[in-house]
């Protein structure tokens, strides 16, 4: 299992799982997100590329209202 | 035919815009209401915030099932954030969450008063431009500030009539009138209309739009009031373009004073 940190919060994910996997898991639409791992940005053209690994710190973002 | 007939677009880092309206996506009651009040306002740029989604319910509302983005321009902003390295940080997910550069940079200070913290905002616009931003800044409405962040290449330049969210009209027209006067890149009044004759205000003093959130969507009736805002950007910006009468001091009849029975 690896141990993640998803916007703040701990998560678990079987070892091998991707980014695509995770965004799955949580029942998020890849298209209108970001997402950041460890401070870096990843493209979505790799969420199916790069294997997660174990302490991971995963930001996944939108565009709310703002001003 | 009319100067107003014959107006040029607003041209932002080159993007042609027909309103000089910009509004806000904050604050409404809901995506829908602020979709209704976005088409009624005319806006074709509104700003958008970025925020970590939420993953204990991934099938809340998104903005971008209410207002498309392939219609509307969205402008990522950086509200909330205090450092250079924040604002970097939240564009740079921007620009990937949305796949375009032109961003709203703003460096706040204190949530008091939400003042934008003009070293690090400077600070901030060099690293983005550096990295192929194209960056509408929010400023004070210091005019040296404001020329040196053109100098290092903001493509907008949006200093405050007051405080965000205030509503307190435009407190500072001799500085915005300074500050429209002196650059060659778009000046956007962002922040401080409460109601339509303060955006009239702003664009009577010449600048090239208005972007406000506060004021429609905080209004009774933010439909109805995009609507006059809409209206007061056109009526402001025709009337700075049509040049008004000078002041004078004593009355001066306007029928004529000859011919009197």
């Amino acid at each position: 299992m690896l141990q993640l940190t998803v916007n703040g919060e701990a998560r678990n994910m079987p070892a091998g799982s991707r980014i695509t996997d995770l965004v799955r898991e949580l029942g998020l639409d890849g298209r209108k997100i970001a997402v950041e791992r460890n401070l870096e940005i990843v493209p979505r053209s790799r969420y199916s590329l790069d294997s997660l690994a174990q302490g991971d710190r995963i930001e996944i973002v939108a565009f709310v209202g703002g001003g | 035919m009319t100067q107003a007939m014959t107006d040029k677009p607003l041209v932002v880092a080159g993007r042609t815009l027909t309103s000089r309206l910009i509004i806000g996506t904050g604050k409404y009651a809901s995506y829908e209401q602020n979709a209704r009040a976005l088409e009624a306002s005319g806006a074709e740029m509104i700003t958008v915030a970025l925020r970590r989604v939420n993953l204990s319910d991934p099938s809340e509302p998104r903005l971008v099932d209410f207002i498309d983005p392939e219609k509307y321009i969205f402008l990522p902003n950086t509200a909330g954030c205090f450092t250079g390295e924040d604002a970097v940080r939240t564009l740079r997910l921007a620009r990937e969450a949305g796949g375009w550069s032109l961003v709203k940079l703003e460096v706040l200070s204190d949530p008091k008063h939400l003042y934008p913290d003009m070293a690090e905002t400077l600070r901030a616009a060099e690293m983005l431009i550096r990295e192929g931003f194209d960056v509408m800044v929010y400023c004070s409405d210091d005019p040296v500030y404001a020329r040196r962040l053109e100098e290092v290449g903001c493509c907008a330049i949006m200093p405050l009539g007051a405080p965000i969210g205030s509503g307190l009209g435009i407190q500072n027209p001799v500085n915005i009138r300074l500050i429209i006067e002196q650059s060659s890149v778009p000046v956007i009044v962002d922040a401080g209309v409460g109601t339509a004759s303060d955006a009239t205000v702003a664009m009577e003093l010449g600048c090239d739009g208005v972007l406000m959130n506060t004021a429609i969507a905080e209004a009774k009736d933010p439909i109805l009031m995009a609507s006059a805002m809409k209206h007061a950007v056109i009526a402001g910006r025709q009337s700075y373009l049509a040049g008004r009468m000078p002041k004078k001091r004593y009355a001066d009849a306007s029928s004529p004073l000859f011919g009197l029975i």
